[in-house]
């Protein structure tokens, strides 16, 4: 009963920060590619455009819900629940970081710890597939049926070196279930080398990692790889008879499915939670350096402000920064936050390297996607699985 | 106790997805129908002890290939079948005959059976990815070999197979 | 509420009684239906029920051998659905339908 509740806080809590970071998320997109572009971004609703992400979500709850006469009813509005539902549960199994201890209670940072998490994982995403081509068909719409089979198509093409860049680290770890991967990616080289799956081993996994960034790409219909999203292309590809809630649904999907393959990849790639070096170095000094100098940096900037609101807000953005980097200095505090602290900065730099994927490369023509996908990926991702087994057979007693 | 509910729960909504599967008319919802009888089996696997199995299912079966079934629907865009007119005796007996069927199965399978445990979940702790792959890379060596040999023969069957003819 | 009597762990012979079900039920739609692609449904339908059956022994012998068989039937029915929904557009391209009973021209 005591885990029963407890489980059930946790669920609370982890779709509650979830649902706000896509939320969020989508102002960092919209802000970096703004910077990219070198434009401003969302900046009036709020502070730096900070309640931007609020003013979407209240205007797609009011808009019209609309259902389009010439609809297939009953799959038009199980579409976005399948995509959405799948999208949502990967994040059950991904761990957040180590066990937390208030008092005598302890509770791993994870929902539930299957020793088949990355079966769990890819499982999930084929499922996700038929949010994509159910949304297509019941539209009874040529753009749109042409826009789901080719996006699903993509998605199960990709699904395979994806799968095989997984294995590979799952050869030199030998588990299936998440903390343990990241529990094998402990430890240091030579005192300060962290032993993460791209450094480790017989046979460091970098290309894997590569391989795994470009599949994830594909699942996640993102730029190169958006041709049967393009709006200029395929007028929006398969949520184009969607409307308001249905098309929220549609992008917190798609968003939901980033953050779960970035974690992925910090997972397996990155070492999860484990430090960059060694904690006797100081390296739990870094979000207390790194929060202080942006407290520093508000400060600096509040002194001579461009904006007259900015007179107001950049000292109280100053003043939390410092207060988090407060927070690591505590030491009961920080055996607590130091591991989601790595984790949540090893998530964001990849999730940023998608934005900025975003802001700088064109898009795939569909052709040329397929044929990368079997004839370059594919391949490499064989030949990587295969020297990885060689390297471990030979290499272990 | 929570066994028994569970498997009812998982065992009505394959056998709803399985009747709804051989009595709609459009093949998209049948091939849906599947899928949806494919993840409920696989919680039964799950029930079992067989973890790695019910993953397997979901990826490979409800994942890959119902989602070929779908896309084939999708390409060939079939209607709803069109239906006979049924003589009147055939409507009437086909169901009971079936039903029939079943208890005489269920008959010989409950007299046949040897006593045994029930099923509890947690009890099986061998179904996991390592016994699997000892079991198959050592005892079962020769078909795992021969399998990639037939799904090579497949893969090459089906891309022959439906490749445009080029004139 | 009446106390239902539901046993402490499930007798397996429910879980060989829904796999006889689910098989009947695949025999039906194959002898019922007549567009090709339900057929071939209700072929992989007998083929999970099959699955079942093995999983369900795989536990009373608490040994992994159903499971691997399990999967192998899983493989040859993924190389057969390739095979099988091939062939199916290779009929529809020829002869522009899905009725298995319009498919005659080799009988009598």
């Amino acid at each position: 009963m005591n885990f029963f509740i407890v489980s059930l806080i946790k669920s609370a809590l982890v779709a509650f920060v979830l649902l706000t970071a896509l939320a969020y998320i989508q102002w960092v997109e919209r802000k970096v590619l703004a910077h990219i572009q070198l434009r401003v971004g969302p900046r009036r609703v709020g502070p730096h455009g900070l309640l931007q992400p609020l003013a979407d979500v209240i205007k797609l709850l009011t808009k019209e819900d609309m259902l389009p006469s010439h609809v297939n009813k009953f799959f038009y509005f199980l579409a976005p629940f399948i995509a959405v539902m799948f999208a949502l549960i990967s994040i059950a199994v991904i761990p957040f970081g180590t066990e937390v201890k208030i008092g005598s209670f302890s509770t791993p940072m994870q929902l539930t710890d299957l020793n088949i998490g990355v079966l769990f994982i890819l499982g999930l995403s084929g499922m996700g597939v038929y949010g994509v081509a159910l949304a297509g068909w019941a539209s009874n719409n040529k753009y749109a049926l042409i826009g789901g089979l080719r996006s699903s198509a993509q998605m199960i093409s990709y699904e395979l070196p994806m799968a095989m860049a997984i294995a590979a680290p799952l050869l030199m770890l030998n588990s299936l279930s998440f903390r343990e991967l990241v529990d094998g990616q402990g430890g240091f080289f030579l005192g300060f080398i962290p032993r993460w799956s791209v450094f480790q081993g017989p046979f460091p996994q970098i290309i894997s990692f590569l391989i795994f960034l470009v599949a994830a790409f594909a699942e996640t219909n993102r730029v190169p790889f958006d041709l049967p999203e393009a709006e200029n292309e395929l007028v929006a590809g398969f949520h184009v008879e969607y409307g308001s809630m249905k098309f929220a649904a549609f992008f917190m999907a798609e968003y939901a499915n980033m953050v779960t393959v970035s974690c992925v990849a910090a997972l397996l790639f990155l070492g999860g939670w484990q430090p960059l070096w060694p904690t006797q170095y100081g390296s739990g000094f870094v979000p207390t350096i790194i929060f202080g100098i942006a407290g520093l940096i508000c400060f600096s900037h509040a002194l001579n402000p461009a904006r007259p609101f900015d007179r107001i807000t950049l000292p109280v953005f100053g003043v939390v920064f410092l207060g988090i980097a407060g927070i690591f200095l505590i030491p009961i505090a920080a055996t607590i936050l130091l591991p989601l602290f790595w984790f949540l900065a090893k998530v964001g730099i990849i999730l940023f390297i998608y934005i900025w994927i975003r802001g700088t490369l064109p898009r795939f023509r569909y052709d040329q996607l397929m044929n990368f996908a079997w004839t370059v990926l594919f391949p490499v991702a064989i030949i990587n699985l295969f020297v990885t087994a060689l390297a471990v057979a030979l290499t272990s007693k | 106790m929570e066994d028994a509910i569970l498997f009812l729960l998982f065992a009505a909504i394959a056998v709803v997805c399985g009747i709804n599967l051989v009595v709609q008319t459009h093949p998209i919802s049948s091939a849906l129908s599947l899928v949806g009888v494919m993840g409920a089996l696989a919680l039964i696997y799950l029930q079992l002890g067989g973890e790695f199995i019910a993953a397997a299912q979901l990826i490979v079966y409800a994942g890959a290939i119902m989602v070929l079934f779908i896309f084939v629907i999708m390409l060939l865009n079939a209607g709803k079948e069109r239906t006979l007119p049924r003589r009147l005796w055939v409507t009437y007996a086909g169901v009971p005959l079936l039903a029939g069927f079943i208890g005489v199965a269920a008959f010989v399978i409950v007299r046949m059976l040897p006593p045994s445990p029930g099923a509890k979940f947690g009890a099986m702790t061998h179904g996991n990815p390592q016994e699997i792959g000892r079991s198959l890379f050592q005892v079962y060596l020769l078909p795992f070999e021969v399998t990639s040999v037939l799904i090579l023969i497949a893969i090459l069957g089906a891309v022959v197979l439906a490749r445009k003819e080029v004139d | 509420m009446p106390e239902i009597p539901l046993p402490q762990s499930v007798p397996l012979t429910w879980y060989l009684i829904l796999s006889a079900i689910l098989f009947t039920l695949g025999v039906a739609g194959f002898l019922f239906r007549r567009n090709v692609i339900t057929v071939f449904m209700s072929i992989e339908l007998m083929l999970n029920a099959v699955n079942l059956s093995f999983v369900t022994f795989s536990y009373k012998y608490k040994q992994v051998d159903g499971h691997i068989f399990s999967f192998f039937v899983m493989v040859v029915a993924a190389a057969e659905a390739a095979v099988g929904l091939a062939i199916i557009l290779t009929i529809f391209k020829n002869r522009q339908t899905l009725e298995i009973d319009e498919v005659s021209s080799l009988k009598n």
